[in-house]
């Protein structure tokens, strides 16, 4: 379950660049190899969200394959998986792209609180 | 949950120093860190006493901002790392590892494959002539920090709480109370678990998974993000293979199917069996540790 922590990061790199607005939408991208699972983010995302100012936005996520180059014959060959094969044959192959875990873009509205949030009195 | 960075307040990560019995909120540390500082890239910089000059190009977060009024509305691209903190702090210990001349490994494994013992028994082994130092992960307890503790060995166990993986900056406060010298070995033992961490790195020069044969040989297939992380697989408790059906040759097959470059060592940690080719691996990565890239 490392999508609970990694779902922590986002709301939490998100919730910092808010800078106090509310957040309406989120859009990541992840890789198809990157070992993580868009359904258990999505699960995570609404739980995590709660109580900050990314409660209630809506999560979008692109999902992108990834590419490497075969090592014995230099093709270049599409993953969508972490075990893969060349054409030829071979399994060995570098990894080009595929693992990313990228926050693309976020939505703001200035009100600062959902409007149904109960005013906190100031202390002191 | 907290409402700055969103973590759960009860998932606490902890460190305790063996020697000294000292513990330590590794939730609270970081957050007075965190949430406090400018920068977060310099979140150690106050106490690290090893101060590692490489300041790697990673791009700050920053907002570009194309602001695109719809009904008020904002949109910001970000384009960030969901992970980047993580690996930030992970290149920073890399850095220390490196300038400090320590090798650093991540041990990793599911629950039960005698990674402890093993530990116990490379420790015992090599302790005359190579100094070992050890970061223990475990969800709870100081169980296997105790056992560690009983070879002589300086050892802080991390506990993560709730969570299933060790992280950058976890390891960040282990170096910093273990002060490990030049030419000794960190293993950092994570938590049992063949999925979470391989995502996170944490500075090592190299990840080592550890397959016992009671596991079955198709767990590489099963766990392919682990064994393609790893530049070792310790297969081990071979001394179990004539009571087992477990086929040693299909499981190297799998693993080199996942990870052609993977380096494998079939050990025994009751026995002995097969730890002298572990040793020689060991010795000659703290050798040449600075002459190449080990990962």
């Amino acid at each position: 379950m490392h999508e609970l922590s990694i779902t922590r990061n986002i709301v939490a790199i998100v919730n910092e660049h808010a800078k106090g607005e509310r957040v309406t939408e989120v859009t990541l991208e992840i890789g198809l190899l990157s070992a993580v699972l868009p359904d258990s983010i999505r699960f995570c995302f609404d739980i995590v969200a709660k109580g900050t100012a990314v409660e209630g936005a809506r999560l979008n996520i692109i999902e992108v394959a990834g590419h490497g180059r075969c090592r014995a014959c230099g093709q270049d060959v599409e993953l969508r998986h972490p075990i893969a094969r060349c054409s030829c044959g071979s399994s060995d192959l570098s990894r080009l792209s595929g693992e990313q875990l990228t926050i693309k873009q976020m939505v703001t509205t200035p009100c600062a609180q959902p409007a149904d949030a109960p005013i906190t009195p100031l202390r002191g | 949950m907290c409402t700055t960075c969103g973590c759960a307040d009860h998932s606490t990560a902890r460190l305790t120093d063996l020697t000294t019995g000292q513990t330590f909120d590794l939730h609270e540390d970081a957050h007075a860190h965190r949430h406090h500082s400018h920068d977060h890239d310099h979140a150690h910089d106050h106490d690290h006493s090893h101060d590692h000059s490489h300041d790697h190009s990673h791009t700050h977060p920053h907002d570009h901002s194309h602001h695109s009024h719809h009904d008020n509305q904002r949109t910001t691209v970000l384009e960030e790392a969901v992970l980047a903190k993580n690996d930030r702090l992970a290149e920073r210990n890399r850095g220390w590892f490196s300038a400090s001349r320590v090798l650093a490994l991540n041990l990793v494994s599911s629950p039960g494959s005698g990674k402890t013992t093993l530990l116990e028994r490379t420790i015992r082994d090599l302790q005359s002539d190579l100094p070992i130092h050890v970061i223990e992960g475990d969800q709870e307890t100081t169980h296997d920090a105790e056992r560690i503790r009983r070879t002589g060995c300086r050892v802080v166990q991390i506990n993560t709480g709730a969570g299933c993986h060790l992280e950058a900056e976890m390891v960040a406060r282990g170096i910093e109370r273990l002060a490990s010298p030049p030419h000794s070995i960190v293993m950092i033992e994570n938590v049992g678990n063949l999925v979470c961490p391989a995502l996170f790195d944490l500075g090592e020069q190299a990840k080592v998974a550890i397959l016992s044969v009671t596991e079955g040989e198709d767990k590489p297939l099963k766990y392919p993000h682990m064994f393609r992380a790893a530049q070792v697989m310790l297969l081990n408790k071979i001394d179990l293979l004539p009571h087992l059906t477990f086929d040693v040759a299909r499981c190297l097959d799998y693993a080199r199917e996942v990870n052609p470059q993977i380096t494998v060592f079939q050990v025994s940690a009751q026995t002995g069996e097969g730890l002298p080719r572990w040793y020689d691996w060991l010795r000659t990565q703290l050798r040449t540790l600075g002459e190449r890239p080990t990962c």
